[in-house]
């Protein structure tokens, strides 16, 4: 059994303006100790899948389908069950670390209330739980940073800390919302290092989500392409990059500028994101596709081998 | 060689901080964002300037525009020095200087429409136009960066991050200016959008002879748009170089862990990202010799004495002691 | 220029002339759209409006003027001085035998005129001082702040009594005076707004084009907080409405024989005891109607103003 299968989720935010079609019927299982990437640009509905296995959705949010863990619906859950989930099996890490700190709060304190409140530990073997955290984190000279407030760390130890919160009750999943996106280049690859190194030294499955395909390359095994809220494109990372089997997949790489090999003229892709206000009844990218038909743009294509488009690989530029 | 159409000379920006003060009277802290930045651009020419959040990269811009001016050090615009305190002469140079912005929403007026916004310019810049004329010419600018002419009356919150940034190119463009300041024009945008607008900067710039500044800290655009690279590391110049010599053959050891942790989209290559370790130091209290000593790998103890000054290395400058002595 | 205008004539063009203009509605037409939406709201804008015309034309039908003593019925006031169509005086009349109903039209109108005009002047006074605070910062900030916090510290109530001990007792002193106590409301609203507008990128954009500091705030800065403005009037009006009330009351405020809400609430209420309940209840039923209309007013605005309604 695998530890997080999603199906056939769809998530939409009632608003004064009408309904908001965020996620629209997403399916994806992940294995134990796994990484699977979740990539896609702004309003692609990629965050508000993770809310949504964390039980964390905005209240005006209405849900359907399944988001199974450990084969339990965790849409189905009341709010106590959730609580024992959130943290000790499944922990997030949020983009932004400043905000997932509390500034007036010690770090020992900060890490030391999670596992209280979960396994109820005290004391020395409290301390001893997060001295170990921080430790696994590569946060230096722990013993002496226990008493610092969050203010007094470096944007990146502060990821740090947030990733020592969310391991700290050692869960069996975490979901990583943009961990390097508000840190600099040079931060964002000891990141990436450390939650590599978590995962194969404690086995916890990762699902990064980003939507940098640069970040993913290195990272994760399989890749799942998010475009306005449907699944694009589902395939092991390495094919991804080497044979995008989808056109939204293909305009991505094409558009992000190479380091490794420079051209002269990034290919862009034309035409705006999509109208969330709409129900979907084509394919979302069809509007901006080089290699739409007349069909693309009244049939949902389905997501068959790993792909979701109407028309077969090798006919697509 | 031909006269460079902007010369930077030996620029700092320094700010005063008042929240830290013991008493009303105290001195105020000093933060020095721009420590000693000079370069030239000819015209036609884009200069790109990279580097990590606090770099003063920003800041760079924002003096030469004048926004805030800076504190030192000298502006040569078409063979003449600037005059930050003077109000006319500041006009003068924003009519031929203008800047885009980072967030394409927040830099256009919310309770403007499209149509105000890209004529405005022409109110101040270019009076002697009738309404109708201005009317004329901001249109064919919009027309330019794509934006339809029916979406002419609407408001800024209508579009979408992409649509307003190129709002934001044809309100700075609309007054043909001869060089653009960009800063981080497409960070906020998506990886889709931001080929976008960056193919419509390099087609105007080529169209109206434009002379570019473009600030970002992803290296794959600023490599992609500039034809000289300057990285700045606390305020400072560490190296300036073309584009094709600084990412074949990175020198400085700060350019050099800067690009190997880059990440590369495609699997196969294995990063190798350089850890820089260390702590960054306070820009109210920058290190007396070179600003990257406290994290640089190859450091010397002469490192902390002096500060190393731009030297020709090749095809490009570097600032660093090491690389000086083993050229001599 | 002339290249423009041989594409502006080319057959694309014209095409796309053709093509129909998107008008798109701005934030006030559908800031007021969303306010006709809220029927209590409108509902009350009708209420304040009756009253404002009451104050301004009431005296039309009236058969007395607010200063006439009916002779005929003092010392009989308690036994025939009520609510009456027979001998005009639709109100009763007040234990001086003043017919009340001439005598409401004046308070109302002094309340409304002292509530509109006190009310609206401090707000722009103390938005201008707050935009001023804001925007120059530094030393103009700290002065401005010093003397806000001094000013905090004044009751206003012996300023008030010892400002009209030296200029006298009249309406537009009584207007003045309430100006200046009120100088600091929307002073820190305003002053968080502007600090908040003027680091936004179109603020640096507008520097760019070399506008003045005058123009930047007429035009990019101001419309964009104007709402914060208005919400604050619509609370500040009926707080110098019951501001002045308060004083009448006291006895401190406007001078007989002219009179207000609070100064005829205030004799209404010092007779209720003679079984004269006429004398208190028209006034209040005014105040009262006033202070909820405003009260409905002012929440209709804010939920059409204030952007995170949305």
């Amino acid at each position: 059994m695998s530890l997080l299968s999603i199906r056939n989720l769809n998530i939409q935010f009632a608003t004064n303006d009408g309904m908001v079609h965020a996620v629209n019927d997403v399916s994806f299982d992940i294995q134990k100790g796994q990484k699977l990437a979740i990539v896609g640009e702004s309003g692609s509905g990629k965050s508000q899948i993770a809310l949504s296995a964390m039980g964390l959705l905005a209240k005006n949010a209405r849900t359907s389908g399944e988001i199974l863990f450990d084969g339990q619906d965790i849409l189905k859950m009341s709010t106590r069950a959730l609580n024992k989930i959130r943290t000790r099996e499944i922990a997030m890490i949020f983009q932004d670390p400043m905000s997932s700190l509390n500034p007036y709060m010690r770090i020992e304190r900060q890490l030391g209330e999670i596992v209280e409140l979960h396994e109820g530990l005290k004391g020395s073997a409290q301390r001893k739980r997060v001295l170990d955290v921080m430790d696994a984190v590569q946060i230096p000279d722990a013993k002496n940073r226990l008493k610092s407030y969050p203010h007094e760390f470096s944007g990146g130890m502060r990821q740090r800390i947030v990733i020592a919160m969310a391991l700290i009750c050692n869960p069996r999943l975490i979901l990583a919302d943009e961990p390097t996106t508000a840190l600099d280049v040079t931060v964002q690859a000891q990141i990436m290092n450390l939650l590599d190194e978590i995962q194969r030294d404690m086995g916890t499955a990762i699902v990064l989500i980003t939507h940098d395909l640069g970040v993913v390359a290195g990272f994760c095994e399989e890749t799942l392409v998010l475009y306005g809220g449907k699944v694009m494109e589902r395939a092991k990372t390495e094919q991804i990059f080497e044979a995008p089997a989808h056109p939204y997949t293909r305009g991505l790489l094409r558009a992000i500028p190479n380091l490794a090999d420079p051209i002269d003229t990034l290919q862009s892709i034309p035409g705006s994101p999509p109208n969330q206000m709409l129900e979907m009844v084509a394919c979302p990218f069809a509007p901006r596709c080089p290699d739409a038909i007349e069909a693309c743009t009244s049939t949902l294509p389905p997501l068959e081998n790993g792909r979701a488009c109407l028309r077969p690989v090798e006919e697509l530029s | 060689m031909t006269q460079p159409l902007l010369s930077v000379r030996d620029l700092h920006v320094q700010f005063t901080v008042g929240n830290a003060k013991k008493w009303p009277w105290s001195p105020p802290g000093i933060v020095s964002a721009v420590n000693g930045v000079s370069f030239d651009v000819p015209r036609g020419k884009t200069l790109g300037v990279v580097g990590e959040s606090g770099c003063g990269k920003s800041t760079l811009i924002r003096a030469i525009a004048g926004l805030n001016p800076p504190t030192s050090g000298k502006v040569i615009f078409d063979g003449k020095d600037v005059n930050y305190g003077n109000k006319r002469d500041l006009n003068a140079l924003r009519r031929r200087m203008q800047m885009i912005f980072q967030d394409p929403i927040a830099s256009l007026n919310p309770r403007m429409t499209v149509r105000e916004i890209v004529t405005e310019p022409l109110r101040y810049f270019r009076p002697e136009l009738s309404e109708e004329e201005r009317r004329i010419v901001s249109r064919g600018m919009l027309d330019r960066v794509g934006i339809a002419q029916r979406n002419f009356n609407r408001y800024p919150h209508e579009f979408s991050g992409g649509q307003c940034q190129r709002i934001g190119i044809a309100r700075a463009l609309v007054t043909e200016p001869d060089v653009l300041l960009c800063d981080e024009p497409v960070s906020a945008l998506d990886v889709s959008i931001q080929a976008q607008v960056v193919n419509i900067l390099s087609e105007l710039q080529r169209d109206m002879n434009l002379t570019l500044i473009f600030v970002a800290h992803d290296l794959g655009v600023v490599r992609h748009i500039s034809e000289e690279i300057l990285v700045m590391y606390m305020g400072g110049v560490m190296e300036h170089a073309p584009a094709i010599d600084l990412f074949g053959e990175p020198q400085h050891p700060y350019t050099q862990a800067l690009f190997s942790a880059a990440p590369i989209p495609d699997p196969k290559i294995k990063m190798q990202p350089q850890m820089l370790e260390g702590e960054l130091p306070s820009p109210m209290n920058l290190p007396t010799g070179c600003l990257f000593e406290t994290r640089c790998p190859k450091r010397s103890p002469e490192c902390a004495q002096t500060r190393p000054q731009l030297h020709r290395q090749g095809p490009a400058q570097v600032a660093c002691l090491k690389l000086e002595k083993e050229l001599i | 220029m002339r290249k423009l205008k041989q594409l502006l004539t080319s057959p694309e063009t014209t095409t796309a002339l053709a093509e129909e203009m998107v008008k798109s509605r701005s934030f006030w037409a559908d800031a007021r759209i969303r306010f006709f939406k809220n029927k209590m709201a409108v509902f009350s804008v009708f209420m304040l409006g009756f009253l404002v015309l009451f104050s301004i034309f009431g005296n039309v039908l009236s058969q007395w003027t607010y200063e006439e003593i009916d002779w005929s019925l003092l010392g009989k006031i308690k036994e025939e001085g009520g609510p009456s169509l027979a001998n005009g005086h639709y109100f009763g009349v007040d234990e001086l035998g003043r017919d009340l109903y001439a005598r409401v039209v004046q308070g109302s109108r002094t309340s409304l005129l002292v509530g509109f005009v006190a009310g609206i002047l401090s707000v722009i006074l103390g938005s201008t001082i707050g935009a001023v605070a804001a925007f120059y910062g530094g030393r103009t900030d700290q002065f401005i702040m010093g003397a806000y916090t001094i000013t905090l510290a004044i009751p206003y109530i012996i300023f008030f009594v010892v400002w009209q001990a030296f200029f006298g007792r009249s309406l537009s002193q009584m207007i003045i005076v309430m100006i200046i106590m009120n100088w600091t409301s929307g002073l820190l609203i305003v002053r968080g707004q502007v600090r908040m507008l003027k680091n936004r990128e179109f603020v640096d954009a507008a520097r760019m084009l070399g506008m003045s500091d005058f123009t930047i705030i007429a035009r990019h800065i101001l419309p964009n907080m104007l709402w914060v403005i208005i919400i604050y009037m619509s609370l500040t009006i009926p707080e110098a409405i019951m501001t002045e009330s308060l004083v009448s009351f006291l006895g401190v405020g406007i001078q007989e024989p002219n009179t207000s809400w609070g100064a005829l609430i205030s004799e209404g209420a010092s007779t209720m005891t003679f079984g004269t309940t006429w004398q208190l209840a028209y006034p209040a039923i005014f105040f009262v109607i006033a202070q909820v209309s405003l009260f409905y007013i002012g929440d209709g605005l804010r939920d059409a103003l204030d952007p995170k309604e949305r």
